[in-house]
């Protein structure tokens, strides 16, 4: 998550669930964690019960807020302006921890005089391209002195520093301007002030649980960057009980993201070579992405050793280590444009696992029409899910369809061996305990499978362009005659190239700081080397557990470290903060770093240690410089890099909101979101009257994601049966909707179907005197097979994605609901869209909000009688004249 | 079997997060079938209550304030057979099948059971039930085969939070009286459900609660009977009847004769 590695160097979690025991405040917001991290909530009730105060913000009350000791309700879509006022707050009183502040941060650097902030021009950043609308971050960066290095103020008076530019943006949020914002009962609000203030400094930290209610969101990375900025004013990062604690949704998605699924990274977060960014060959890559200052210094060491674990002895030096075998990046390819593009026929075929995206995917009917363009798709799962079963959905004909679809059955996880990396960043390893049945599969042999039968077809070619498919190493062959039997790899053996070894002798490499940069090591994920050290010693396999730390206990990337950043758990000499929050200290007899855990430093370099002008990688660290992986090894609260959307988090509305942005009228949304204007991705003007509530989609601890597993399993199915629509009495009674009963949730994009569950735990939003904002909540789980089947929200969500991490907006859009079932025809658009050139261009501030959203009679046309193929060619047409926005 | 080796659950409904995983874990373990498919709109409890098929229950109300928020709640129970130390089951029981086992828990013999359904309403508490698909009476096991081995029952291991706990009853009596303690001196106002000076002729329950509100909230009975307890009185107005019966015949047939 680039809300976390801008601001610390990585994108995990900081910190460890059990460490959660520790702190004196957990603060969750964007999470039920209860709901949907079950087994980690142990430690938040064990935590509660040592005293910690737990505190839940969201638009619902959940089983989270139920647990929790202070429940704060929050407008969807809203959390920066919340978790900004939380910060003005600290940073008015000064209540933020000034030491740690002061070493540990960039809070005493002066921003370039270039630089203007949201506030001096009406809620833009300099640097706003409206053309392009994106930014040019040139001007956000530090003015520095001759030799280079940022000039700084370690009094903190200069106006230019950052902190007293902070204070400047964050002054706006306001306790008054938070209630008509969020929604946020004032008292509560205040109370919560207090409480953050008095839970920072040397004796006390506290820590943020968050997880998809922030990140999908179109200011999703931003809405993690403020709470990180405020858990570091506060001085907890990096200590016992302190941090930023991401809860992945699902079991190893976090391993996902290291061995990365991303189509935009490579293993061990090395980006991929990006055409876009002028890197057509090795060296060009190698000076992008090797950093003069900090732990990226290291990456040639890291893209070597990765290209000799894939390509062996045809990696060379001289042919650049294979790199013209990479694929490379051209433009946008996560999976809303993808879809965008296999709509429009631009894909032939498509592999899908652990993936169904006719239930999970946002504007769901148009992800269904768009696997229909395909001429192949290949499933493999544990039942015939949504996806394979699209073709035979209610309302297609499957004549209509021409897709061959391929079944694949899988093996469930308790029928194969492999790892799983949990939301802490531990890899632990799980045998297999029975075989799959029949002719089920892991999706580990699948690949190897089909790997080898490709190379098998291609060995005799002569083509230069198939090379990569012959040169690619793929020795994973089990020693195990059953196993080989059924095709399944060895694991062990994948693990082993992952963690890396040595060219010459074959010997399995120890940690990440053995890598070359010379052809001499090999290693698939730089961050997991170490995991598997020697033959034999498999470290994800240990099971030694303590009530705490438990470094025994399997392995956690990088190097074993539990708690990064633990360096800051000492002060500026490297002794403990206070007793209470020791963790990791200098020890001056034995000239190390030593504590708890395995210190994430420099491990001899001492606390005095300065950096000589214009030295290079880590030697440019000072002894003081926690955050390894940054420039200048502090955590950056003004983001100088690698965040497009603007160097502070600044409140902007949903892409589909019913008010206006309160905070800068003149700017409503992310200026600098992506969106896709097409007709058969409608979206919601600003407080379009037709669609007046707000909706959030979620799940619940019954089911998992699409339901493809849980909806199958009548234990699971009979504890929810129905897909439901939470609902407030007070909107029940304004719509004449009665519990339990039907309702139809209507947006543009489609409209669903769902038993009403009138609750008084969902409650209208106040946002002024006679200004109420109605939120409904519908769960994701719902799909056309198993056991129970309903609808599925995701039909209602638009495509429409953060600019930082092509992320959708599912968590705040707006809708109407009404008493009564759905009509047959429920997919695709329900209303044909404003015409492209009536619309307003979002992010470009001189017309936004300037167009009033248009009267009902002339949209409200009969959808019976447009038909799909005007649809598809309007959709066409404006695709080819590029309306996409880059 | 003495008092101190009888075990039982502690269920802290202030830990309870409504996961169910102690329904499903219980229904896995003991290979019961779901009840069917149909959403209630009672908030999130779609099992509803205890019965042959649903030895593990969770219970959920919701307790919206509109008018001071902040004393909002929303609260989980998971309810379970109480293994009662004088069991309404046991004692309606003609066939001898209801016994308590080696552990202190009241287990129905399934071998013995004829299904004659006298128990059902002899509980207190609703949880024994005629199982549709065997035919007899069945209800929680305490998971008898589990401690056979050792081990402690399916739902209590399932428990993310410990909000169930398992273990012999003094000690979880103990336990129970140290939290309630905390919560006291913290303002939170709770007590224990299930001791026998609450609970009369049941006497302590070998399953207990601790709960933040009264039992009636969660569906328990505050004075539950037994069969017998009615019993008494049941014979003196039998033998009113008989008598008041003979003094009319002896009339009658006095003035015929």
């Amino acid at each position: 998550m680039p809300g976390l590695g801008t601001l610390y160097g990585r994108g995990g979690a900081t910190t460890f669930l059990m460490d959660l025991v520790n702190s004196d405040l957990i603060i969750i917001q964007g999470s039920n964690f209860a709901e949907n991290h079950p087994v980690g909530f142990r430690f938040v009730t064990e935590a509660k019960k040592r005293g910690a105060t737990v505190v839940h913000i969201d638009p619902r009350f959940t089983r989270t807020s139920a647990l929790a000791d202070h429940y704060l309700p929050i407008r969807s879509g809203t959390d920066i302006a919340f978790t900004g006022g939380l910060i003005n707050y600290v940073l008015q009183h000064e209540a933020y921890f000034k030491e740690y502040v002061e070493t540990f941060t960039n809070a005493s650097y002066l921003v370039d005089p270039a630089f203007r902030d949201t506030e001096e021009l009406a809620g833009l950043f300099s640097g706003f391209q409206p053309d392009s609308g994106t930014y040019d971050p040139a001007s956000w960066t530090y003015e520095r002195d001759d030799v280079g290095r940022p000039k700084k103020d370690p009094t903190l008076q200069h106006p230019r520093c950052v902190i007293n530019v902070m204070k400047r943006h964050f002054a706006r949020y306001t306790p008054e301007m938070i209630e008509s914002v969020c929604g946020t009962p004032p008292d509560a609000y205040r109370r919560l002030c207090e409480l953050v203030a008095t839970n920072g400094g040397r004796e006390r930290t506290m820590v943020y649980c968050y997880a998809m209610g922030w990140a999908q969101h179109t200011v999703g990375v931003q809405n993690i960057r403020a709470a990180a900025t405020l858990t570091t004013l506060m001085g907890s990062t990096g200590r016992p009980g302190g941090g930023i604690m991401a809860l992945r949704g699902h079991a190893s998605i976090q391993g996902s993201t290291d061995i990365a699924t991303l189509y935009d990274l490579l293993p061990g977060y090395i980006k991929a070579p990006s055409l876009e960014r002028g890197e057509s060959t090795f060296e060009q890559w190698k000076a992008k992405q090797t950093m003069p200052t900090g732990w990226w210094a290291n990456w040639p060491k890291y893209a070597v050793s990765q290209m000799k674990a894939w390509f062996g002895d045809a990696a060379t030096a001289e042919n650049g280590w294979c790199f013209d075998y990479l694929p490379k990046i051209t433009g946008d390819h996560s999976h809303q444009p993808m879809f965008f593009t296999m709509k429009d026929g631009g894909i032939e075929g498509m592999l899908l696992w652990g993936q169904n995206p006719a239930v999970g995917g946002q504007n769901a009917a148009l992800q269904r029409a768009a696997m229909g363009q395909l001429k192949w798709l290949v499933c493999q799962d544990l039942f015939e899910t949504e996806s394979a079963a699209f073709w035979k959905r209610e309302g297609v004909d499957p004549t209509t369809i021409g897709t061959e679809v391929f079944f694949m059955p899988a093996a469930s996880v308790a029928e194969k061996a492999g790892t799983f990396t949990n939301t802490q960043r531990l890899v632990q390893f799980h045998e297999k305990a029975v075989d799959p049945p029949d002719d089920a599969h892991s999706d580990l042999a699948f690949a190897y499978g089909l790997t080898k039968r490709l190379k098998a077809l291609y060995r005799d070619s002569t083509n230069p362009l198939d090379r990569p498919i012959l040169d690619i190493t793929l020795d994973y062959e089990s020693d195990d005659p059953h196993e080989r039997a059924r095709e399944e790899p060895d694991v062990e053996k994948i693990m082993r190239e992952i963690n890396g070894y040595t060219i010459a002798d074959g010997v399995q490499l120890k940690s990440f700081t053995d890598l070359k940069d010379d052809g001499s090591t090999a290693a698939g994920a730089w961050v997991y080397t170490g995991y598997f050290p020697a033959p034999g010693e498999n470290l994800t396999r240990r099971r030694t557990g303590d009530d705490w730390v438990s470094l025994e206990w399997a392995w956690a990337w990088p190097a074993n470290r539990r708690n990064l950043y633990n360096r800051a758990s000492a002060d500026a000499d490297g002794k403990p903060w206070s007793e209470r929050k020791k963790y990791v200290w200098w020890d001056d007899e034995a000239k190390k770093w030593t504590g708890y855990d395995v210190p994430d430093f420099i491990a001899t370099k001492p606390p005095s240690f300065r950096a000589a002008d214009g030295a290079r990688g880590m030697d440019a660290h000072d002894g003081t410089a926690p955050f390894m992986l940054q420039e200048y090894g502090v955590a950056e609260l003004f983001g100088v890099q690698g965040i497009v959307d603007g160097p502070l988090p600044t409140h902007y509305e949903p892409r589909e909101s019913p008010v206006r942005n309160a905070l800068y009228p003149d700017v409503q949304v992310n200026p600098v979101l992506k969106q896709w204007l097409r007709r058969d991705n409608p979206y919601h003007e600003v407080a379009d009257e037709r669609y007046p509530f707000v909706l959030t989609t979620y799940r619940v601890t019954e089911h998992h994601l699409s339901g493809a597993m849980t909806r199958w399993s009548p234990w699971l199915a009979e504890l929810q049966p129905e897909l439901f629509c939470e609902i407030s009495p007070e909107l029940a009674v304004e719509r004449n909707i009665r519990n339990r009963e039907w309702v139809t949730i209507t947006t543009a994009r489609g409209e669903i179907e769902a038993r009403a569950l009138v609750t008084g735990r969902m409650k209208p939003f106040k946002l002024g005197p006679k200004r109420f904002v109605h939120q409904i909540g519908v769960p994701m789980h719902f799909g056309y097979q198993g056991e129970v089947t309903g609808d599925a929200a995701n039909v209602l969500v638009p495509l429409v994605a953060d600019p930082n991490v092509s992320i959708h907006e599912a968590k705040a859009f707006t809708c109407d609901v009404r008493p009564g079932r759905r009509g047959a025809a429920h997919e695709g658009p329900t209303w044909l869209p404003v015409p492209l050139d009536e619309r307003t261009p979002l992010g470009r501030p001189e017309r936004s909000g300037a167009v009033a959203p248009p009267p009902h009679e002339t949209v409200a046309i009969d959808r019976e009688i447009v038909d799909a193929a005007t649809i598809m060619s309007a959709s066409r047409q404006v695709h080819d004249q590029g309306e996409r926005r880059p | 079997m003495s008092v101190d080796e009888t075990n039982g659950f502690f269920t802290d409904v202030t830990l309870c997060i409504g996961c169910k995983a102690c329904e499903v874990a219980c229904k896995q373990w003991n290979e019961l079938p779901a009840d069917g498919y149909g959403l209630t709109g009672n908030s999130y409890d779609n099992t509803t209550h205890l019965g042959g098929n649903t030895w593990r229950h969770v219970a959920f109300v919701e307790q919206m304030d509109r008018t001071t928020p902040a004393e909002s709640r929303w609260m989980m129970l998971s309810d379970v057979c109480k293994h009662c130390t004088n069991a309404g089951c046991m004692e309606a029981c003609p066939t001898g099948s209801i016994v308590r086992n080696e552990f202190g828990n009241v287990f129905v013999q399934p071998e013995i059971c004829n299904g004659c359904g006298y128990c059902v309403p002899s509980c207190p508490f609703g949880v024994v039930a005629i199982q549709p698909q065997s035919g007899i009476a069945e209800k929680c096991t305490l998971c008898y085969d589990r401690q056979k081995d050792g081990i402690e029952p399916a739902c209590a291991k399932a428990c993310p939070t410990d909000s169930i706990t398992f273990g012999p009853v003094v000690e979880l009596r103990k336990k129970a009286e140290a939290r309630v303690a905390t919560l006291l001196a913290r303002g939170q106002h709770v007590e224990i459900y299930g001791t026998k000076e609450q609970m009369g002729a049941v006497g302590d329950l070998n399953a207990f609660f601790l709960l933040p509100d009264r039992p009636e909230v969660f569906n328990l009975p505050p004075n539950p009977v037994l069969p017998s307890t009615y019993q008494p009185g049941a014979y003196a107005s039998l033998a009113a009847a008989i008598g008041v019966v003979a003094l009319a015949s002896y009339a009658i047939f006095r003035r015929r004769g």
